[in-house]
């Protein structure tokens, strides 16, 4: 589905990381395999290190701790927030809404709009196309996007297949009305026939959490994990990536009439550096234009992945500049989308830590 | 390039002999999606290809002869 977007703008984008940082070789004892083989696997995929919250911290303790950032330092005032957004799919509670909880803790006014977003990997661009959707309406002038996700207890430490990649993060974007003339291009497309590729089985009501879903499992390649851990088949989103993402990416340009080499630059997910790479040469842009270096230092937060590698990378330069700058999310879902933007200069684009 | 392959194959899983005939690596529990990865940027190196995404596939890495057939390709071009 092709969709576009006029006169709306990111004013700020402030990347929230755990200040706790696991090392890959730190964990490796944990895995079933032999020390040199892990170690090929760390220098394939571009694995290094990790940032994770520490027991008990949430998704809406990350969140809370970069809104009153912003707020302390008057980068964003509390009363002109019409609508918070949160993407995440580790909320605090099954019920009630993550967003609201927030919105209480900081008292803010009640004429405004709270939503959660379970999303994934392409929760950015979602929760984008929510914000731009609605700052259509007279009443909303800035919506505070938030992305969050704290899947590292989620995930066993046992599984070299996820663990070593998992990182916890979240990210505060502001969005707002523009009096310049902006256009926003996206596409987005979504396949519930693969919903159950990456997944987490037991906790939800289809099968509750129990002691039986805690046991550990082995499953054909030795790696151990429960029915309550973060599962997924790496070689099915593999492949879905290669084939999927290029020629959304082109469909994107083309409907923009923008050529891939006048693309500043490509900020997207980051599943690892492997995955990016041969995106990359598919698609057939500069593998400096595409950033892949996110989860090697952080970690692969899922939806707050885009923010983290824009904010990593670019940073101040985003205070002064502005840069055309294709962004992609893909994964749980299955979804996988595009948008393409100009970004700058912004009121702020930075990070901090928790 | 059989040669190549297996020695690459031996390091990647010493655990198991590449040489002896097997219908399918990857069923046989030899090679992992994992291992496919670590197979990929190994194969990438040492022959100066670029093996794109849409054939890292498991049946491309199920054998010797498929491995040797998904090169020709990239060798060729």
């Amino acid at each position: 589905m092709d969709l576009k977007f006029s006169n709306k703008k990111i004013t700020g984008i402030l990347t929230i990381l755990p200040e706790r940082e696991v090392s890959f070789e730190d964990e490796m004892h944990n895995y079933n395999f032999s020390n040199a083989k892990s170690l090929k696997l760390k220098s394939a995929l571009g694995l290094n290190k990790r940032r994770i919250v520490e027991e008990g911290v949430c998704s809406s303790d990350l969140c809370i701790r970069g809104l009153a950032y912003l707020f302390e330092t008057n980068k964003l005032q509390k009363e002109d927030i019409d609508a918070i957004i949160l993407v995440t799919q580790s909320p605090d509670y099954i019920m009630p809404p993550t967003s609201n909880v927030i919105q209480g803790y900081f008292g803010l006014k009640h004429d405004m709009i709270c939503l959660d977003i379970n999303q994934g990997c392409a929760g950015y661009i979602v929760g984008l196309n929510q914000a731009f959707m609605m700052l259509d309406q007279e009443a909303i002038n800035k919506v505070v996007l938030l992305n969050a996700d704290v899947l590292s207890p989620k995930v066993s430490k046992k599984d070299r297949n996820s663990n070593p990649l998992i990182g916890d993060a979240a990210a505060i974007t502001i969005i707002e009305k523009s009096t310049q003339e902006t256009e926003v291009f996206c596409n987005i497309k979504m396949n519930g026939k693969g919903a159950l590729v990456l997944q987490i089985p037991a906790g939800g009501s289809r099968l509750p959490s129990s002691p039986e879903t805690a046991i550990l499992y082995e499953d054909a390649s030795g790696n151990f994990r429960s029915k309550d851990n973060l599962v997924m088949k790496g070689d099915e989103v593999f492949n879905f990536v290669q084939v999927e993402v290029p020629p959304l990416i082109e469909s994107l340009l083309i409907k923009a009439s923008v050529k891939k080499e006048d693309v500043d630059y490509y900020m997207f997910h980051q599943p690892n550096r492997f995955m990016l790479h041969k995106v990359a040469d598919k698609i057939g842009v500069d593998r400096d234009k595409m950033p892949s270096n996110v989860v090697e230092n952080f970690g692969n937060s899922s939806g707050v992945t885009i923010p983290v590698a824009i904010t990593y990378n670019l940073g101040s330069k985003l205070i002064d500049e502005k840069f055309k700058i294709c962004l992609s999310g893909f994964g749980v879902g299955l979804t996988w989308a595009s948008m393409l933007l100009e970004i700058g200069p912004l009121d702020f684009c930075e990070i901090i830590e928790y | 390039m059989n040669d190549k392959v297996l020695k690459i194959l031996n390091e990647i899983r010493p655990e198991f002999d590449f040489s002896e005939p097997v219908d399918n690596f990857h069923e046989a529990g030899m090679l992992d999606s994992f291992d496919i990865v670590t197979l990929v940027t190994s194969l990438d190196e040492e022959f100066g290809i670029s093996i794109e995404g849409v054939d890292i596939l498991p049946e491309n890495f199920s054998s010797i002869k498929s491995i040797v057939k998904l090169l020709a390709k990239y060798i060729q071009k």
